[in-house]
C-alpha cells in the first residue's frame, strides 16, 4: 500500500474541514483527558502509598497501650497501662524479632543561638534507627550505652536542623531543650520527606536517648517505672507477620496478666496493612474513572465512525476516480484508516493537553499527589489511535469495496 | 458532406473455432462480450455479443444513442467492470483471470482516463492532480514531479501548475485531466465524452490535442455522440441495442 499518498490525502481532508474535525474529535478529547486524569491520580496515589509503606516498613509492628475499661466505661485512647523497658527487652529477645525499640515522646521547645523552635522529641533506644529504617546521614547515632547512661545528646531531623541552624553546621553545636536541658547535636537524620497526609513533616523531629527524654524532658511516670509509650519492632524476614503479631500479643497478655476471656489492654498495629486498606478506596475511584474514560472513548469512536461514513459518501466520486487511475482497494482503505487514526490521534493530543490542565488543577485543589509519566502519555495516545483503527476500519472498508463504476457515476 | 466507407462487422459473425483468442497484434481484443445489468426484477442487456479488435495506434470513436452499450463497452475496456460473458484482452492480459488489484495495476500502468466531468480533486492544484496516478504506481516511475511538469507542459499549462481546478476554465481543467491521463505513459487513452461539458472552440482544442497524442503513438478510444467530435477519429464504430451496427474507417478527417 502506498502510505505517502494515503496520509497526505487524509491530512488534506482533515484540514479542509476544521470545524467538523474538531467536533468529531470532542468525544476523543474528553476520553483521553479522562484517561490522563485517571491514570495520574492512580499513579500519584500509588506512589504516595508506596512511599508511605516503605517509610513505615512492611515488616514493622507498633504496639500501643490500649483503652482501659473502668467500671464498664471506655477510657480514652492510650489510657491503659504503659509499657516499660522490660517489655522492650522481652520482645527483642523473641526468636522472630530482629530488633525492637521503646519510644517515649512529646512536644519540646528547642533553642539554639539564634532560633527558637517547637518540635517533636522522641526518646528511643539505639535500635531506633534500624527499626525505623531511618539512617543517620551526617555525624553519628547514639549507642545503647549512651542511652542507658542518659547522655545529653540528640540527633536532629532535617527540618528541625534547618529551622534551628538556618546557616547549616548543626553538628557539634549545643541546643537547650525546654530552655533548661543543654544537649549536644551528634548527628543528622536522612530526610524522609512529607509522608503523611495534610502536609505533616516527618523530618521536623529530634531523636534523643530514651532515659534522657524520660527523666529530663517529658517527666517520668509514677505508675510504671522505666516506662515507654510505644514499642516498635521489626519481624525477621521469612516470618509471617500475622503469626508474629499473635505471638507478641500472647507474650504481652502474659506479661500484663490479662486473663483469658478479657480484652487486651494494648494493641499491636501493622501500619503497612492499614495503608494498603486505605489504598483500596483510591483503587475504587480509579476503576470508576477508567470506566468513564472507556465510555467516552467508545462514544467518541462512534462519532468518528459516523463522520467517516459521511466522508466516504461525500467523496464517493473521488474514490471512483482514484480507483480509475490505479488505486487499489488497499490504498483507499489505508487512506480512510489513516484519516480516522489521524483524527483520533489529534484529538488525543488535544485531550492530553486538557487532561494535563485537569491534573494540574486537581492537584492544586485537592493537594493530592499526581504523576504524569511517559507511560501515561503513551497509554492515552495509544488508546486514541486504537479507537481510530477500530472505528475507522468499517467506513474505510466500505470505501475500499466500492465498485469503481458506481463510484464514478455517483452524484 | 462527408463520405464514410462502410465495412461489414465480420468479427461478430466469424465461426467459432475452439477457444476464443485475441487476434495477434491487437492491443484490445473482445470476443462475444455480453453485459447484463439486473435492475430490480428486470434484466437490461447492455452488450449482446460484441467482438472487436483495436490495433496499437488507432484512434477509434465509439458512437451511438444512449443505452446503445457504448459506455458499457468503455467500462469493460477501461478494466473498471467485468463482462457477464465473453473474453477480452488488453495489452496481452486476459482480464477475466485478473484480481481486483490486478485490474487496478493494469489501469495504473496501461490506461489513461479522461472524463466528461474532468474529475479533478478540488483540494489539489494542477500539479498535484497530475501527479496522483504516479503516486499509486507500484513500479519505479522516476521523478514524479518532473514527469508531471512535463505532461502539464505538453498540454500547454506550464504557467498554471499551481492553480486549483476552481481557478481554471473548463478547457484548462480538461487539459489538466489529459495531462493526468498521460503522466503514467499509457498505451491506451480512454476518453468518455471528453468535450461534453465544453464549448465548440474549446472542444476543437481538446480534440486537436487528442489527435496529436494519437500521432505520437497512443491508442485513443473516444466515446461520443457528437459527429463533429467523432470526426477527428480514424475509425468510427456505431452501437445500437448492445451490438455493433457499423464499423468504418473515417477517410475524411479534418487536417490539423
Amino acid at each position: 500500500m502506498q502510505f505517502g499518498v494515503a496520509s497526505s490525502s487524509a491530512i488534506e481532508s482533515l484540514v479542509s474541514n476544521p470545524m467538523r474535525s474538531l467536533l468529531t474529535m470532542l468525544g476523543i478529547i474528553i476520553g483521553v483527558a479522562a484517561v490522563m486524569v485517571m491514570m495520574s491520580i492512580g499513579e500519584g496515589a500509588r506512589a504516595q502509598i508506596d512511599a508511605q509503606i516503605s517509610s513505615v516498613g512492611t515488616n514493622r509492628l507498633t504496639m500501643m497501650p490500649g483503652n482501659m475499661q473502668r467500671g464498664g466505661r471506655q477510657q480514652g485512647f492510650g489510657s491503659g497501662r504503659q509499657f516499660n523497658e522490660g517489655d522492650v527487652e522481652a520482645i527483642a529477645a523473641q526468636s522472630y524479632v530482629r530488633t525492637a525499640t521503646g519510644v517515649l515522646g512529646g512536644s519540646v521547645t528547642a533553642v539554639s543561638e539564634n532560633a527558637n523552635w517547637t518540635t517533636q522529641i522522641r526518646g528511643a533506644n539505639a535500635t531506633f534507627f534500624e527499626t525505623e529504617n531511618w539512617p543517620v546521614a551526617d555525624g553519628r547515632a547514639f549507642t545503647e550505652q549512651e542511652v542507658q547512661s542518659g547522655r545529653a545528646m540528640v540527633v536532629l531531623g532535617q527540618s528541625a536542623a534547618k529551622n534551628l541552624f538556618p546557616s547549616g553546621n548543626a553538628i557539634g553545636q549545643t541546643i537547650r531543650l525546654n530552655n533548661s536541658v543543654p544537649v549536644e547535636i551528634i548527628g543528622l537524620l536522612s530526610s524522609k520527606g512529607s509522608t503523611g497526609g495534610g502536609g505533616q513533616d516527618a523530618d521536623d523531629v529530634v531523636i534523643a536517648p530514651l532515659s534522657l527524654v524520660r527523666n529530663r524532658v517529658v517527666g517520668g511516670n509514677r505508675v510504671v517505672a522505666k516506662n515507654v509509650q510505644t514499642i516498635e519492632f521489626l519481624v525477621k524476614d521469612g516470618n509471617d507477620m500475622a503469626e508474629a503479631q499473635t505471638q507478641v500479643e500472647d507474650l504481652m497478655r502474659q506479661r500484663r496478666n490479662v486473663r483469658a476471656g478479657d480484652s487486651d489492654n494494648f494493641r499491636v498495629i501493622n501500619f503497612a496493612d492499614m495503608i494498603k486498606q486505605r489504598a483500596a478506596a483510591t483503587e475504587t475511584m480509579s476503576v470508576l474513572l477508567a470506566f468513564t474514560a472507556a465510555v467516552s472513548l467508545i462514544v467518541g469512536g462512534v462519532g468518528v465512525m459516523n463522520i467517516m461514513l459521511v466522508s466516504v459518501t461525500e467523496r464517493t466520486r473521488e474514490i471512483g476516480l482514484r480507483m480509475a487511475i490505479g488505486a487499489r482497494g488497499g490504498d483507499i482503505l489505508l487512506q480512510f484508516l489513516v484519516e480516522a487514526v489521524a483524527l483520533c490521534t489529534l484529538g488525543g493530543i488535544i485531550g492530553m493537553a486538557v487532561g494535563w490542565a485537569g491534573v494540574f488543577a486537581y492537584a492544586q485543589i485537592s493537594k493530592a499527589p499526581m504523576l504524569v509519566s511517559p507511560v501515561i502519555i503513551g497509554t492515552a495516545l495509544g488508546a486514541a489511535a486504537s479507537v481510530g483503527v477500530i472505528f475507522g476500519f468499517f467506513p474505510a472498508r466500505r470505501a475500499a469495496q466500492l465498485d469503481p463504476i458506481q463510484a464514478l457515476r455517483y452524484d | 458532406m462527408t463520405t464514410l466507407e462502410v465495412t461489414t462487422p465480420k468479427k461478430a459473425e466469424a465461426p467459432i473455432i475452439s477457444a476464443p483468442s485475441p487476434s495477434p497484434g491487437s492491443i484490445i481484443s473482445c470476443r462475444d462480450l455480453t453485459k447484463v445489468y439486473v435492475m430490480g426484477d428486470q434484466e437490461v442487456h447492455a452488450l449482446r455479443g460484441v467482438s472487436l479488435d483495436i490495433a496499437p495506434g488507432e484512434f477509434v470513436a465509439i458512437m451511438g444513442p444512449s443505452g446503445s452499450g457504448k459506455s458499457s463497452l468503455m467500462n469493460l475496456i477501461g478494466a473498471l467492470d467485468r463482462p457477464t460473458a465473453g473474453k477480452m484482452w488488453i495489452n496481452g492480459h486476459e482480464l477475466s483471470d485478473m484480481s481486483r488489484d490486478g485490474l487496478a495495476d493494469l489501469r495504473n500502468e496501461t490506461l489513461g482516463f479522461v472524463f466528461q466531468q474532468f474529475n479533478l480533486l478540488a483540494r489539489q492544484d494542477a500539479l498535484g492532480n497530475v501527479k496522483l496516478p504516479l503516486r499509486y504506481a507500484r513500479r519505479d516511475v522516476g521523478d514524479i514531479e518532473e514527469r508531471a511538469k512535463e505532461c502539464l507542459k505538453l498540454v500547454g499549462l506550464e504557467s498554471r501548475m499551481d492553480h486549483r481546478p476552481m481557478q481554471l476554465s473548463g478547457g484548462q481543467q480538461q487539459r489538466v485531466a489529459i495531462a493526468r491521463a498521460l503522466v503514467n505513459k499509457p498505451r491506451i487513452l480512454l476518453a468518455d465524452e471528453p468535450t461534453g461539458a465544453l464549448d465548440t472552440k474549446t472542444t476543437n482544442e481538446i480534440m486537436r490535442l487528442l489527435t496529436e497524442l494519437n500521432d505520437q503513438g497512443i491508442t485513443v478510444i473516444l466515446v461520443t455522440h457528437e459527429p463533429e467530435v467523432a470526426h477527428y477519429a480514424k475509425r468510427q464504430i456505431h452501437f445500437r441495442d448492445g451490438q455493433i451496427e457499423t464499423d468504418m474507417i473515417n477517410k475524411d478527417r479534418p487536417a490539423l
